[in-house]
């Protein structure tokens, strides 16, 4: 055993690369690829103004998920509460200097990147959390004392992405914790007593947290044929976009919801509805598929790994994209009430591209160091 | 150790279960993925089209009025309109201020444009003005380059060349009010025009034509992206007319002389009407291309009433022209004979009252056909108690009067033919055997308008045919038919008697209208003259003489005549009622003349109206000549 970590943690630059995850790396230009054509085509059969950047982007993400890849998963250990806490600066950062973006305050304009410090924090929570539970014993997560410290490192960030507000946002980072928590072995009756706790939240949460927006959307959700040209416009207008693509799609820019302006969002959080619309329901499969195989792939690393750190963090970063994917698709379909979320890799936009390329970045380093001694700490 | 393989059984457990969750939600999405586009596929395919796709609808061209040369009566003009599209223009306000240079445009026209360009989207075309003259588009034109966002737009425009000649005949073109949405989409185009009075009313589906439509890709606010399909318009029918517009334009400006008056000239064997026309008269272009309130105020204090067709709707009492029918009535009744004679000494008593003859001296002793020629009111004061009201009416409606013919226009009035049980019904009094006296010339309770006095001369003279009315070969909805018109059962010696009669009014010397006799002897015509009391005139009135002329032109008399030409082989009727004008044999008698002179010279019976593809013509009557034999003299 103390051979085998000897061999990995001595992983040369080239060996590292030989055992990079390619497999990974194809799969995510691939769905990546799907983005840049949706955004040529919502560019009116432009590669600008949209396809262009995204790629660029693409790059620069892939390049900066490599080298994180490449980072041994032992500084990664260490740095995960540096990582929170840089975070945390941030988000509050984004209160009292954020931009006005879209009625919320979630940017910080860098000059170079308009930098969306909740994307990141979803990272941040996620490294935390496993950094945590790494370190503990199994009689420790069954000692409710213990747990109080890990919710607190959930609670915190959501507070602040709360305030923003971002509903979307604050809901990924509790469900990925969630996630986090129970996949590292806390009782079960706690999730038990944490749905109970929730159901009776839920009406309070209603009546004295949301705003009023964020109530809207809702309503707007369980009816929206009820304000057709309002609220209910976006999910009425996708919904028509997504069934008269029809099974074979209605062919490469020719998405008349799209091209015709009746969708709205459609190079960010409509992308999949553009997909589909132009590809019909294979399109909207295959890409589906994609995602489950990245899901399939991410989770398999972490089955992989012989260190809870990487297990954790592995698992819990997958679950965490596998969110994007769905609240967006549930959303775009009219499942789930309109919250902003981009469709990873897809949608038009930085920060969400370069979080979600960073997360893939430490999957492939808890790959790539999956045989790592790592202290307990 | 140990404690790590627990930990990683219990992850491996637990993240399974994590895993067929995503697995359980990736699931559901492709399901509903599936479920929006295959089994609601087809709905949101027709949302989807909903929303993209704006049926345009294309106005059809109305169809052309002709009369029977195929002159137009009514025609479509091109109108210009200049528009503007505020997205292409910088300055819209410093535009149109450029544009008043070239076209009139009050401030506040601006103003109310550039207010109106900023409710409406910005590429939807506004009209600034319409009905461009020539001379403004070629300059507006010339001016483009300097002018963003302005351009020039040709639609229709109603037009009547004719004017005041055909006003009422074919009536004039409005916008669709409320009450006449049919739910014909057509009619809510803006700036769509319906027939609102004559044949442009009573035609007006026909002449409609059906809407084209085109189908525009539009986007989320409107604008038209491209065009997906179009389906032209398709024009409305061609309507051929028996109208001759010259013979009806001469007509027109020869009652106008008068200060109101109406005329028919028709066809005694088809009923083909020839020339309808009333006097005031009215440009109905106005009516299209804007009325100013002052000239509507001064239509409507107009006492000739420009805005009635009394050629169809006047009901006036017959008069005089009404001997005929009476004659008729006593000769069919057995009552008289041709040979029966009454002296006339210029007055009839009967039950305790005088009836007075036009003239005072009296006429002597006269028969039938000198009764007629000199329009001897005693003669027929004699008979027409035997005769009886009843029986009078009777063959007053086989000849036409007091009657609607289903003819084309809407206007047309049925005027009144009295009888007991109509006195009765009416005024709850039994009918006076001295109103029968009244009756016998046309005087009293009856009414007639000119289109009925030239059907009953038609009738006549026609050899006793019930001929009808019609413009456009139609009498109500039925085509006009080859047939020929049903025989009256008039005895034909009864008809040529007084045929003679009439022959004689202006032939003869002693003849009420021998003054307005045909130099031409090809051209000679028939007639009779009547004079309508409007009122009754007093026995202090009489004693004193007072004289038609000097009352109030609301007192004085109805002037009519009606007559027919060539004598020989009578084609042309016609009737003239000259309203409060006086004497039948000054006044109606001499224009009685220069119609039917005019209507001879221009003989628009000698080319048949032809029936033509794209009319409504189906069945145009060819002309039809019964041997129609009149005995002359003695």
């Amino acid at each position: 055993m103390a051979q085998a970590i000897e061999i990995h943690t001595a992983l040369s630059l080239g060996q590292k690369l030989k055992h990079l995850n390619w497999g990974l790396v194809l799969l995510l230009m691939a769905v990546a690829g799907i983005g840049f054509s949706t955004l040529y085509s919502a560019g009116g059969g432009h590669i600008d103004p949209w396809a262009s950047r995204q790629m660029l982007r693409f790059v620069v993400g892939v390049t900066c998920m490599i080298i994180v890849a490449l980072v041994d998963i032992r500084w990664w250990l260490r740095l995960s509460y540096p990582c929170y806490i840089a975070g945390l600066l941030l988000l509050v950062a984004v209160q009292v200097m954020g931009h006005i973006g879209m009625g919320a305050q979630r940017w910080i304009d860098l000059g170079v990147i308009r930098l969306q410090p909740s994307e990141l924090m979803k990272i941040a929570v996620i490294m935390a959390l496993a950094r945590y539970f790494h370190a503990a014993a199994s009689e420790d997560i069954r000692r409710l004392s213990f747990l109080i410290f890990p919710v607190l490192l959930i609670l915190l960030p959501v507070g602040l992405v709360m305030l923003q507000p971002d509903l979307g946002t604050s809901l990924m980072i509790v469900m990925a914790g969630i996630a986090v928590f129970f996949v590292a072995g806390a009782p079960l009756w706690l999730f038990g007593v944490g749905f109970a706790a929730l159901a009776a939240i839920i009406p309070l949460a209603w009546m004295f947290m949301l705003h009023d927006y964020q109530k809207q959307r809702v309503l707007t959700f369980m009816n929206p044929e009820s304000d057709p040209l309002g609220s209910g416009y976006h999910i009425m207008q996708s919904k028509i976009a997504l069934g008269s693509g029809g099974i074979g799609g209605k062919g490469f820019l020719n998405g008349t919801q799209s091209h015709l302006n009746f969708l709205p969002e459609k190079q960010t959080d409509f992308i999949f509805t553009l997909w589909a619309e132009e590809w019909g329901l294979f399109g909207g499969l295959l890409l589906l598929a994609l995602f489950g195989l990245l899901f399939v792939y991410a989770g398999w690393i972490a089955f992989k790994c012989r260190h809870a750190f990487g297990r954790l963090l592995a698992f819990g970063l997958m679950v965490n994209f596998s969110l994007y994917v769905f609240i967006n698709v549930s959303m775009v379909m009219g499942l789930i009430p309109v919250v902003g979320a981009p469709l990873p890799l897809v949608s038009y936009g930085g920060t969400a591209m370069l979080a979600v390329l960073i997360g893939f970045g430490l999957i492939m380093s808890c790959s790539i160091h999956r045989d790592a001694k790592l202290p307990r700490m | 150790m140990e404690q790590d393989h627990d930990r990683t059984k219990s992850f491996t457990r637990r993240a399974f279960f994590v895993g067929a969750l995503q697995g359980c939600v990736l699931g559901i999405l492709g399901g509903r993925l599936a479920w929006l586009q295959v089994s609601q596929g087809q709905h949101y395919k027709m949302l989807s089209d909903h929303n993209r796709i704006n049926i345009k609808m294309l106005a059809p061209t109305r169809g052309r009025i002709l009369d029977r040369f195929g002159v137009p009566l009514a025609s479509n003009e091109q109108n210009f309109r200049v528009l503007a599209v505020p997205e292409q223009s910088v300055d819209l306000g410093k535009t149109l201020s450029h544009l008043q240079k070239l076209v009139p445009l009050t401030q506040r026209d601006i103003r109310r444009i550039v207010k109106q360009a900023r409710k409406t989207a910005s590429f939807v075309p506004l009209e600034i003005k319409d009905n461009l003259t020539w001379e403004e588009v070629a300059k507006i034109e010339v001016n483009l380059p300097d002018l963003p966002g302005i351009s020039i737009d040709v639609g229709e425009i109603r037009h009547y060349p004719h004017s005041n000649s055909t006003a009422h005949l074919v009536g004039y073109v409005g916008a669709v009010s409320r009450s006449e949405l049919t739910g014909d989409p057509v009619l809510t185009l803006p700036g769509f025009r319906i027939g609102k009075t004559g044949l442009e009313k009573t035609y007006d589906k026909e002449l409609r034509g059906m809407t084209g439509t085109a189908e525009m890709e539009v986007n989320v606010v409107g604008r038209e992206v491209r065009e997906l399909k179009r389906h032209p318009a398709r024009s409305g029918q061609q309507l051929k007319l028996s109208i001759d517009s010259e013979l009806q334009t001469f007509v027109q400006e020869r009652i106008s002389r008068e200060k109101s008056a109406s005329a028919v000239i028709m066809d005694v064997y088809t009923g083909g009407v020839y020339s309808l026309v009333s006097a005031p008269s009215f440009d109905p272009n106005l009516f299209i291309r804007g009325l100013s309130a002052e000239k509507w105020e001064e239509m409507l204090a107009n006492p000739g009433l420009p805005l009635n067709n009394k050629a169809i709707g006047g009901q006036y009492p017959p008069g005089s022209t009404f001997k005929m029918v009476t004659a008729l009535a006593a000769l069919e009744e057995g009552v008289i004979t041709r040979n029966t004679s009454a002296h006339c000494p210029g007055h009839y008593d009967f039950g305790g009252d005088r009836f007075h003859c036009w003239k005072k001296a009296g006429h002597g002793r006269v028969d039938l056909v000198d009764a007629l020629t000199e329009s001897c009111d005693t003669f027929f004061y004699k008979m027409a108690t035997d005769v009886g009201i009843d029986t009078l009416t009777k063959y007053a409606h086989k000849l036409g009067l007091g009657q609607k013919f289903d003819f084309e226009l809407k206007e047309e009035r049925p005027g009144l033919l009295p009888t007991r049980d109509w006195k009765m019904g009416h005024f709850g009094e039994p009918w006076q055997p001295g109103e029968t006296v009244v009756a016998s010339i046309g005087q009293g309770y009856i009414q007639t308008t000119p289109l009925q006095l030239a059907v009953m001369t038609s009738r006549l003279v026609n050899g006793g045919y019930a001929v009808k009315p019609w413009i456009t070969a139609f009498t109500g909805k039925e085509p006009v038919p080859n047939v020929s018109w049903p025989k009256i059962d008039f005895k034909k010696r009864h008809l040529d008697l007084i045929v003679k009669g009439m022959n004689r009014v202006i032939s003869h010397p002693k003849g009420t209208a021998y003054e307005s006799r045909m130099e031409n002897p090809q051209f000679q015509m028939g007639g009779k003259t009547g004079t309508a009391q409007v009122r009754r005139i007093t026995a202090e009135e009489r004693l004193e003489g007072v004289l038609n002329k000097d009352l109030p032109w609301r007192l004085r008399h109805h002037a009519l005549f009606v007559g027919y030409a060539p004598i020989k082989k009578p084609r042309y009727a016609c009737a003239v009622v000259v309203e409060h004008g006086g004497g039948g044999s000054s006044t109606a008698a001499p224009i009685g003349h220069d119609l039917l002179q005019m209507a001879q010279m221009r003989d628009p019976a000698a080319s048949p109206l032809l029936p033509d593809g794209e009319t409504t013509n189906l069945a145009s009557p060819p002309p039809r000549k019964p041997k129609l034999k009149t005995k002359r003299g003695h």
